[in-house]
């Protein structure tokens, strides 16, 4: 079945299953190769994308119910999201990825998080990131670079 | 790989200098990883033994060949910083690019051990240093002056009577036509002149990593590439009897499905299994659930931890089957002693559970195999490859990727030969892809094991015996990988009446060397053991500890003769040879007043502080850990206080944080929740709902010191992550008065 889905600003088409999670779609069908593939049952939030703007498990989310809305991966944040843009370049300042896997999905969420709540507090934070697995457990940074991105820190 | 042959390695470093392709010139080099590497190479340096590059481009810019793979340790920014620094090159000017799988150049390409720290501490900076001498000589004959009068800093010489400055671009003509200076000669800068080395350094992957850019295996593509999925026999090695491959075939989006027949013996090989290929990953993978595969479950679908954790309750009060220590009399000391304790501890088996799944991408072509694989051990990889499908390794070439994580598991290569397997029978690359099922259920496993220890302390409540018999897996004397002890476990060599003993017990599952092998494991059982001797003693945990660290060594034996383990397996060495009491002194006695020890009585009911410390891959490193306990057994580590001693120089300020950080933390996710258990010869867990791993909300506060020392530098991947594990059970001892001597740590042990 044939999709049109908006993605990073751009018309894509993919003639898939109406079930495939969007994950695929955007990994294996379109190229778009941010979202990563982690867990395959929403457990880690690596594959996090915006759908208009809010965070989704891309892994959890059929093509199928996609629609109308805007798809935004870790490649287009910068040109739709002034505070994604902040947290990029807080996330290079702090210093933040060992492996870095994670931290694209870790970034899409906290992109989420400030967009709704622009000066989190701790508490914040925590109920925000927790589905964000970092296996190499950069937490203390990605905390961090939140805050910094949040101009409530400095690097 | 003993630590004397370092600095035996640094005098053995060739260093050879040519024009670069394009103009420029080109420092190519060798530095010997191993004292073996180091003789091989004795005879003079060559083509086969330079294996690394650095090339200064007519314009200025400088590329780095990385040649270690990297797996979120901070290789690819720390080894081109020491070249940099000594170059006396603009940071800024540096360009670093990830050099393929290539033993015949590059020499040893590892991400292992820690080792990368200690072993080009002193080489690669040589090799900085001798290139800019060589501009500052191409320099002083350009201007006809005496080299006295040039001095070189940030790319550029000075002439500096006269102020006139050259680039070393524009000098790389010239340089590279100089004999390089014998680098035993070249003078290394001096600390206080550092602008690089310690100084706060960004990963060089940084950006591209926060704008989503394809650096992972999982990333690559490669045109009229097919996906892969392979399932194996959820029993270790299990062979296929039959498969559905034509029904499978007949799916939509399948291209192709068949069976491998592979072979049993290597876990860590190709094993039996059925592929399905096809174009889309996720279309394939549904694709399994169609399968209907008989299988041999080759006489291990019985095997189960609850049977393994009976047997080795059974076999703990026996005499052990192989002596691993043995100083003085322990049974006589034990009698003498004024009290004594016995106590049974285990730990489980652990998966790596990289969060970027186990892949491979392969292409074979014209009896040619090319390969992007993020392995930690891309050689041996190659070689596995070329043996199991029966091409000369010449004939497989492979490309590194960045790894979403190794902490060791990326050492196996198995991945890497199903890929192979897989594109040579469908002629077309392949990418394979395993799921998150698969990555638990085929895990070179930390192993588990049991510990049976006796303690006595003497009327002053100072530890005067001990034995350990130490349950484990394998066959006789030979352990399963990553699955021994050394003799040197300490206390060992402070305590003259000492016996360590062990048993092992056939185990049909994979075993690897995970993050800081086997001290992850002794880490925890002799730090809490030993805590438990000090409160029978009536001591403080750290003043006793303090107390045997500093009585006389006891000499090591001679390691035996057929040492367990496989290589990363930490066998002997990691224990014992080179450790110096007086720097683990130096970090306990610098925790405990960081952390306030002494008033650790004065915390609020249920909350406690708990110590330990321990002596990996060179590194010192002692932890206190700050933990409360609430009525449920629900834990919560409030902050984590880490010093390290890991040399006088920390190179990367930055990464080394951060790795200590992530050490603590991910130790703490393990003492908290890491389990895998076997049942029907099969593991159950499947994912991170039942293999959960530490999550923001629980993350603790980490404060990391380092105290720094007159000795050269080490790593940093591995040594900070096992003492942490003991100083949380501690904490959870003096929270609670329960003591922990089975991980994980469930609520239900804290509310019996």
């Amino acid at each position: 079945m044939a999709f049109k889905i908006k993605v990073n600003g751009k018309t894509r088409t993919a003639d898939v299953d109406p079930d495939m999670p969007l994950l695929w779609v955007l990994r294996d069908e379109l190229d778009v190769k941010g979202p990563k593939f982690g867990c395959g049952a929403g457990l880690c939030g690596a594959c996090t994308v915006h759908l208009d703007g809010k965070a989704v498990r891309s892994c959890q989310t059929p093509i199928s119910a996609v629609g109308a809305k805007s798809v935004t991966t870790i490649e287009g944040l910068a040109a739709v999201s002034p505070a994604g843009r902040k947290l990029q370049a807080a996330w290079i300042a702090v210093d933040v990825p060992q492996c870095g896997y994670c931290q694209a999905g870790q970034i899409m969420q906290a992109a989420d998080l400030l967009a709704a709540k622009p000066k989190p507090t701790d508490a914040d934070i925590n109920s925000a990131m927790k589905g964000n697995i970092c296996r190499c457990a950069t937490y203390t940074r990605i905390r961090h670079a939140i805050k910094v991105a949040a101009g409530l820190a400095t690097a | 790989m003993a630590f004397d042959h370092i600095e035996e390695a640094s005098r053995r470093t060739f260093l050879k200098v040519s024009a670069a392709a394009g103009g420029g010139m080109l420092m190519t080099f060798s530095v010997p990883m191993t004292a073996e590497a180091a003789t091989a190479a004795d005879s003079g340096p060559n083509d086969l033994t330079l294996n690394a590059y650095v090339k200064i481009a007519p314009s200025g810019k400088i590329t780095i060949m990385a040649k270690n793979p990297e797996c979120g340790q901070g290789i690819k920014t720390m080894l081109p910083m020491l070249i940099a620094e000594e170059l006396d090159v603009d940071w800024a000017d540096i360009n670093i690019q990830q050099s393929p799988v290539d033993a015949t150049k590059y020499g040893s390409q590892v991400a292992g051990g820690s080792f990368a720290t200690p072993t080009h501490w002193v080489p690669i900076r040589q090799v900085g240093a001798a290139g800019k001498q060589m501009f500052v000589t191409a320099a002083a004959q350009t201007w006809s002056c005496p080299e006295g009068e040039c001095r070189a800093t940030l790319s550029k010489v000075e002439h500096m009577p006269t102020g006139r400055k050259l680039d070393y671009g524009k000098l790389a003509a010239k340089a590279c036509s100089l004999p390089p200076p014998d680098l035993k000669t070249v003078v290394l800068k001096d600390a206080k002149d550092y602008r690089i080395i310690g100084k706060w350094t960004t990963g060089v992957d940084n950006q591209k990593l926060v704008t989503g850019q394809k650096l992972f295996g999982i990333d690559v593509v490669v045109p009229g590439m097919k996906y892969a999925v392979y399932e194996k026999c959820a029993v270790f090695g299990g062979k296929v009897k039959s498969a559905n491959v034509d029904d499978i075939k007949k799916l939509k989006g399948v291209t192709d499905c068949f069976v491998v027949e592979g072979q049993s013996t290597d876990l860590m090989g190709l094993a039996p299994g059925v592929a399905i290929v096809g174009d889309n990953w996720w279309v394939i993978n549904k694709a399994r659930e169609n399968l209907k595969i008989e299988w041999d479950e080759i006489g291990k679908g019985d095997q189960s931890s609850e049977k393994f954790a009976a047997t080795a309750k059974t076999l703990a009060p026996k005499t052990p089957a192989n002596s691993i220590r043995k100083d003085g009399d322990s049974a006589a000391a034990l009698k003498g002693a004024a009290k004594t304790v016995e106590a049974y501890y285990s730990y489980p088996f652990l998966s790596h559970a990289n969060l970027e799944p186990q892949n491979c991408t392969a292409h074979f072509k014209d009896g040619k195999m090319e390969m992007w694989a993020p392995s930690q051990n891309p050689q041996p990889g190659k070689t596995l490859v070329a043996k199991t499908l029966g091409m000369p390794e010449a004939d497989v070439t492979v490309h590194l990727t960045r790894m979403g994580g190794g902490f060791g598991r990326r050492l196996m290569n198995e991945y890497m030969v199903e890929a192979a397997w897989i594109s040579r029978v469908v002629k077309a690359p392949v990418k394979l892809v395993w799921n998150r099922a698969d990555d638990m259920a085929h895990d070179p496993y930390r192993p588990g094991g049991f510990h049976a220890f006796k303690g006595g302390v003497d009327a002053k409540g100072n530890l005067v015996a001990l034995e350990d018999h130490f349950i484990s897996y394998g066959e006789g004397d030979k352990y399963l990988s990553a699955a021994n002890m050394t003799n040197g476990e300490f206390p060992a060599r402070f305590v003259k009446d000492l016996t360590f003993g062990s048993t092992n017990m056939p185990g049909g599952m994979p075993t690897g060397p995970m993050r800081a092998p086997t001290s992850n494991a002794m880490s925890f059982v002799f730090q809490s053991f030993l805590d438990e001797m000090a409160h029978a003693g009536g001591r403080d945990p750290l003043e006793f500890r303090l107390e045997i660290l500093n009585r006389p060594m006891i000499p090591n034996p001679p390691p035996p003769a057929r040492p367990g383990g496989a290589p990363g397996g930490g066998g002997p060495g990691f224990g014992g040879p080179g450790f110096v009491p007086e720097r683990m002194i130096g970090v306990l006695q610098l925790v405990a007043e960081k952390s306030d020890w002494k008033n650790r009585d004065k915390l609020p009911k249920g909350r406690g502080k708990g110590i330990a410390s321990y002596f990996s891959h060179q590194g010192y490193f002692a932890e206190v850990v700050d933990a409360s306990v609430d009525k449920e057994g629900q834990i919560t580590v409030h902050k984590v206080w880490v010093v390290g001693d890991v040399g006088g120089q920390i190179i990367n300020p930055s990464g080394a944080e951060n790795q200590v950080q992530g050490s603590a933390i991910d130790g703490i996710s393990q003492a908290l929740y890491g389990e895998i258990t076997f049942d029907k010869g099969r593991t159950v867990q499947s994912n991170f709902h039942d293999y959960p791993l530490l999550r923001m909300n629980e993350a603790p506060e980490t404060e990391v010191h380092f105290l720094l020392s007159k000795n050269s530098p080490t790593g940093l991947g591995e040594p900070a992550l096992p003492p942490v594990i003991p100083a949380l059970c501690n904490a959870i001892f003096q929270a609670t008065g329960k003591r922990i001597r089975s991980l994980p740590i469930k609520p239900e042990m804290l509310t019996a």
